[in-house]
């Protein structure tokens, strides 16, 4: 059954072995030259299916990827009940959100401590289930510590708040930040430099911004 | 009511004249062009210097009007180059002074949204704005317009001119690079960025200039079309999918393109939205377009006194509050 048509695949649920599961198979794109189509998916669902295994290990609530098929851009996946954080958010006070933004932070904090840039950090990508935040859609990720990398991940975040969440986004970035430093220590330093660094090289962003 | 708009943020000296029912008077342009290389900001002013009383003299004959039958000047303040930004400045405010007139300031990035949408008559579209300086998704939400996904370094069109620079082509670079990518047949495997909502062309232009040579001119033009074309249609369908909206507006100079065009509605096809695309003469820079933002700001009281109507090159479209929308 499809549940979800989002930009990049489809999302159908359904049973495997017994078990709730979610599928998402990546679609071609008639707009893309088949050649570079093709390969985009194919290197989109095994960086996916890896990385959502490997940031688990670390202690990220991630699915559990039970099957991959490569040809057909396919992962099959444990099914996560709950609500993405973006449908969440307009209705918590501040002080839940403010501690929902200090544990996304830690988690990203995992992520990169662990080697994992995930590359497209929104708060449609985080299921809220049992008060837990589970991490989906690694199709960007990167394996890196570079501080550009973790850097750039956070500016995505950062963007991410702003153009959907502009109500309480600076409350959420600030909570974000002291989550993330909890974990990532003295090393946030040079990458908390480097976000600012990025976001003035940015097009058009005023000194004073 | 009648507007007279101001703009020279970059290669384009332009004067356009519009009327508060939106009915474009006048818009004359005048296009500097560089010898060789790209856009030198000190010379492009000097140009816009040389050129700016010509082309007001005959914005004013087209549009039939004298100088004092104008209501109000508006002026491109930003984003741009400085020099550039400076010389449209002095004029707009030469010229409100000497008639009395308000000045309005108008963000060049809005003007390029806003004579979209009054060309197209298309309330509340998904804008795709594509240019030589600037690569922006966009759309209208509670007061401003938010940003859904932007370049991390150079802008399409700034990636596209350079690579046609280097394959020996002249200006304008981008419409002849396209009719050598019909030519292509062999995708060449090149840097396909897309960071979360944002794209970068910046390693995608380096790689593609080092490849000249190695393989066919054709091969190479088209998988840099493709390569830069897919990753804005990406954000861009992330865009639409995300913010919902029913429509999309390509707008900028680089919304000329054919390809670009038909990629993108593709992608609308994808989500049943509609597609638009500014009209090819309001595509690129145009006083109109500042005219008729200037328009808009102005019936909500936007002005700007002489003082303090500093330029700003790097004044972001979501900074500005859109009072004339709901």
């Amino acid at each position: 059954m499809l549940i979800k048509k989002g930009a990049e695949a489809e999302l159908y649920r359904g049973r495997w072995m017994e078990r709730e599961v979610i599928i998402k198979r990546r679609i071609a794109k008639p707009y893309r030259n088949p050649d570079l189509d093709r390969y985009i998916r194919t290197t989109r669902t095994s960086l996916e299916a890896k990385s959502l295994a490997n940031a688990r290990t670390l202690g990220v609530p991630t699915p559990i990827v039970y099957d991959v098929n490569l040809d057909e851009a396919e992962i099959i996946m444990s099914y996560i009940p709950g609500p993405p954080l973006k449908n969440v958010l307009p209705n918590l006070n501040d002080r839940k959100l403010k501690e929902l933004f200090i544990e996304v932070g830690r988690l990203v904090g995992i992520l990169h401590k662990g080697g994992i840039v995930h590359g497209d950090l929104t708060t449609s990508n985080m299921l809220l289930q049992d008060d837990r935040i589970f991490f989906i859609d690694f199709g960007l990720s990167e394996y890196t510590c570079d501080i550009e990398a973790r850097g750039v991940d956070i500016h995505l975040m950062r963007r991410a708040l702003e153009s959907s969440h502009y109500l309480y986004s600076e409350l959420a970035y600030e909570s974000f930040i002291l989550g993330y430093k909890e974990i990532m220590k003295e090393e946030a330093i040079d990458i908390l430099k480097r976000v600012e660094e990025i976001r003035k090289r940015g097009r058009y962003v005023g000194r004073h911004s | 009511m009648i507007i007279l708009g101001i703009e020279s943020t970059a290669h384009t000296f332009g004067c356009g004249i519009v009327t508060s029912s939106g009915k474009i008077l006048a818009n004359v342009k005048s296009e500097y062009v560089p010898p060789s290389g790209g856009i030198h900001p000190r010379e492009a002013s000097q140009h816009h210097s040389l050129k700016a009383s010509s082309t007001i003299k005959k914005a004013l004959e087209e549009a039939k009007i004298n100088l004092n039958e104008v209501d109000a000047i508006a002026i491109s303040l930003g984003p741009g180059l400085g020099p550039c930004l400076r010389t449209g400045a002095t004029i707009a405010r030469a010229l409100a002074l000497l008639l009395d007139k308000p000045l309005i300031p108008v963000n060049h990035c809005i003007a390029h949204i806003e004579i979209g949408r009054l060309i197209t008559g298309e309330e509340d579209p998904l804008v795709v704005y594509v240019s030589g300086g600037n690569t922006i998704v966009s759309a209208f939400s509670d007061g401003r317009y938010r940003i859904f996904g932007e370049t991390l370094d150079i802008a399409l069109g700034n990636c596209l001119d350079v690579f046609a620079r280097h394959l020996g082509l002249q200006h304008p670079g981008v419409p002849k690079l396209e009719a050598m990518a019909e030519k292509g047949r062999n995708f060449i495997p090149l840097p396909y960025i897309v960071k979360g909502q944002d794209v970068s062309y910046s390693g995608l232009l380096t790689t593609a200039i080092r490849k000249i040579g190695q393989f066919d001119q054709f091969d190479l033009s088209m998988s840099l079309l493709e390569v830069a074309y897919g990753m804005l249609a990406e954000v861009a369908e992330r865009a639409l999918a995300h913010t919902e909206k029913s429509s999309l507006l390509l707008t900028g100079g680089v919304a000329r393109s054919p390809r670009l065009q038909r990629i993108l509605k593709l992608v609308c096809e994808e989500h049943s939205a509609k597609f638009y695309v500014v009209s090819p003469e309001l595509a690129g820079d145009n006083g109109a377009m500042i005219a008729w933002t200037g328009y808009l700001a102005f019936k909500e009281n936007v002005t700007i006194p002489i003082e303090s109507s500093y330029i700003k090159s790097k004044w972001r479209l979501d900074e500005v509050e859109i009072p004339w929308r709901k």
